[in-house]
């Protein structure tokens, strides 16, 4: 004996839904606040500072080993057909459709999703949401508003911000070996990267920092009581947000693909 | 429940048969309550007796299975979210665990109410009201200290300094002296009183702590599995051959 109550598959289900429920009410009432002034300008903007800025010194070490190592990679293949020249389209075209935005958006769950949750939930615990909600503030706009809207809206920025610094990365692999030029790296990074493959990497980008935004928060506005409930938030918002964002790219290229 | 003490006339709060359940937990069962203007009253019970969740109910944090809860003459159930935040203006709730904000400063935390419900107010009459509060709960010096490098009771006089700030009608206090060691309860105790007399309140304290009890309330009503078992001033609550109320009595005493 575990010790642990054995559920039947009636009341998994019946917790399943109740949990989309959850989930759908708590998305719902977030939209809500939209159409809801005033806005709490100055949370929002530290958010922006805390997810946006304070993440640079991470996404900068990643993006720049993640495109040196992508062109050192593929490098052999290519040379094997005589096809080196062609590394800067296949990188650019990587990176600005694929790598860019999940790379920061695995960073940014890994960061930001955990930030969120241990903090809402640590707020959750010691009565601060409550203290707020007697005050007659609005909790969920102060915090769940401001912070998603923030990493959504930053997420866009830090995934451009990513390109650019992984090519930056990969030119300076190429320019090692093939004595490239950096304006002609460039001009053939972008040359096959049409207007679509930029949209729909911050489009992308823009669902994927929605996620870890939403994700965060739902999982720490519902800690249980105690410590633990707050690692279990910030853990929970981690592996719930990067299992989201791999649903939502394969469901994104798809769409693409079907629009290319 | 109706009340003994005869000076305080003017209701401010009033439960009628309020009943709450925790699945299974069956934690209010049929509270009557009555709270007059300008009156401290003690609900004085074991922990886990529901105390918390009758404060809680008033200031609609928790909603009551039945049973209705009228605070300043408005049934809390049935307000609408604006009705609720203005209504809540005008209670004060002082957190068992202080409920500081931990990321502001002691100032910060003060503001921050007054910053979104004070639209009058110039920047210098904010700083004003913080220092006016700080100087009340007798913690000047400790403006810009985070709640971090405060003692436990610094920061329930924090507590108590950022629900008055906002001059509310009705103080709830929940376990006022928890975790306090007994020279700092009795100080907490004191304000608790001086709070009454300096911003003309009205105010429910829910304890465990006979010393509390005894201190600051008017009237102790005496939570016991759910229900009110006796009430009256402290010594008519004291007086009893009810053998539970005895027990708590005698396990205070111990304690």
């Amino acid at each position: 004996m575990n010790g642990k109550k054995r559920l039947s598959i009636g009341s998994l289900i019946e917790r399943f839904f109740f949990k989309v429920y959850e989930v759908a009410y708590f998305i719902t009432r977030y939209f809500k606040e939209f159409f809801n002034p005033p806005f709490e300008t100055q949370e929002f903007l530290k958010q922006c500072y805390n997810i946006g800025y304070r993440s640079l010194s991470l996404i900068t070490v990643t993006a720049f080993i993640t495109g040196f190592v992508f062109t050192k990679q593929s490098r052999p293949s290519l040379a094997e057909f005589g096809a080196t020249s062609w590394i800067p389209s296949l990188v650019g075209i990587a990176i600005v459709r694929a790598l860019a935005p999940l790379v920061t958006a695995l960073i940014c769950a890994g960061k930001v999703g955990s930030s969120i949750g241990a903090e809402i939930g640590s707020m959750k615990v010691t009565e601060q949401i409550d203290a707020m909600e007697v005050s007659a503030t609005n909790p969920f706009k102060y915090l769940v508003f401001t912070r998603v809207t923030a990493s959504a809206l930053m997420l866009p920025v830090l995934t451009m911000y990513t390109g650019f610094i992984a090519l930056l990365g990969a030119y300076i692999n190429v320019s090692q070996n093939e004595l490239t030029s950096f304006q002609t790296f460039f001009l053939n990074a972008f040359d096959k990267i049409s207007f679509l493959d930029l949209f729909s990497s911050i489009i992308r980008s823009l669902a994927f920092g929605f996620t870890i935004g939403i994700v965060g928060c739902f999982k720490g506005y519902n800690a249980d009581q105690g410590t633990q409930g707050v690692g279990k938030a910030a853990n929970s918002a981690v592996v719930a947000s990067m299992f989201l964002i791999f649903i939502e790219e394969i469901i994104i290229v798809q769409i693409v693909n079907s629009l290319r | 429940m109706e009340t003994t003490q005869q000076t305080f006339t003017d209701r401010v709060i009033k439960i009628r048969n309020l009943y709450k359940s925790f699945g299974e937990n069956h934690v209010l069962r049929g509270i009557n309550l009555d709270l007059y203007r300008g009156e401290n009253l003690v609900v004085l019970g074991r922990s886990g007796t529901g105390k918390s969740v009758l404060i809680k109910i008033i200031a609609g944090l928790l909603k009551q299975d039945s049973g209705t809860v009228e605070v300043l003459g408005q049934e809390v159930n049935t307000l609408k979210n604006k009705d609720l935040q203005a209504l809540r203006l005008k209670l004060g709730f002082s957190f068992q665990n202080s409920a500081l904000y931990d990321s502001m400063t002691v100032k910060e935390n003060l503001e921050f109410p007054l910053i979104r419900h004070s639209h009058h107010m110039t920047r210098k009459d904010m700083a004003k009201a913080v220092e006016q509060v700080l100087e009340a709960v007798g913690l000047s010096q400790a403006i810009n200290q985070l709640p971090a490098e405060l003692s436990g009771g610094q920061k329930k006089r924090i507590g108590i300094a950022r629900t008055l700030i906002l001059r509310p009608e009705i103080m709830l206090y929940d376990e006022p002296t928890a975790g306090l060691d007994p020279i700092t309860s009795i100080e907490i105790n004191n304000l608790i009183r001086e709070v009454r007399t300096r911003f003309n309140t009205s105010s429910i304290t829910i304890t465990h702590d006979l010393t509390c009890a005894k201190t600051t309330g008017d009237r102790i009503a005496m939570l016991l599995d759910g229900e009110f078992a006796k009430e009256g001033t402290f010594d008519e609550v004291f007086d009893t051959d009810n053998e539970r109320i005895k027990s708590f009595f005698d396990y205070n005493f111990i304690q």
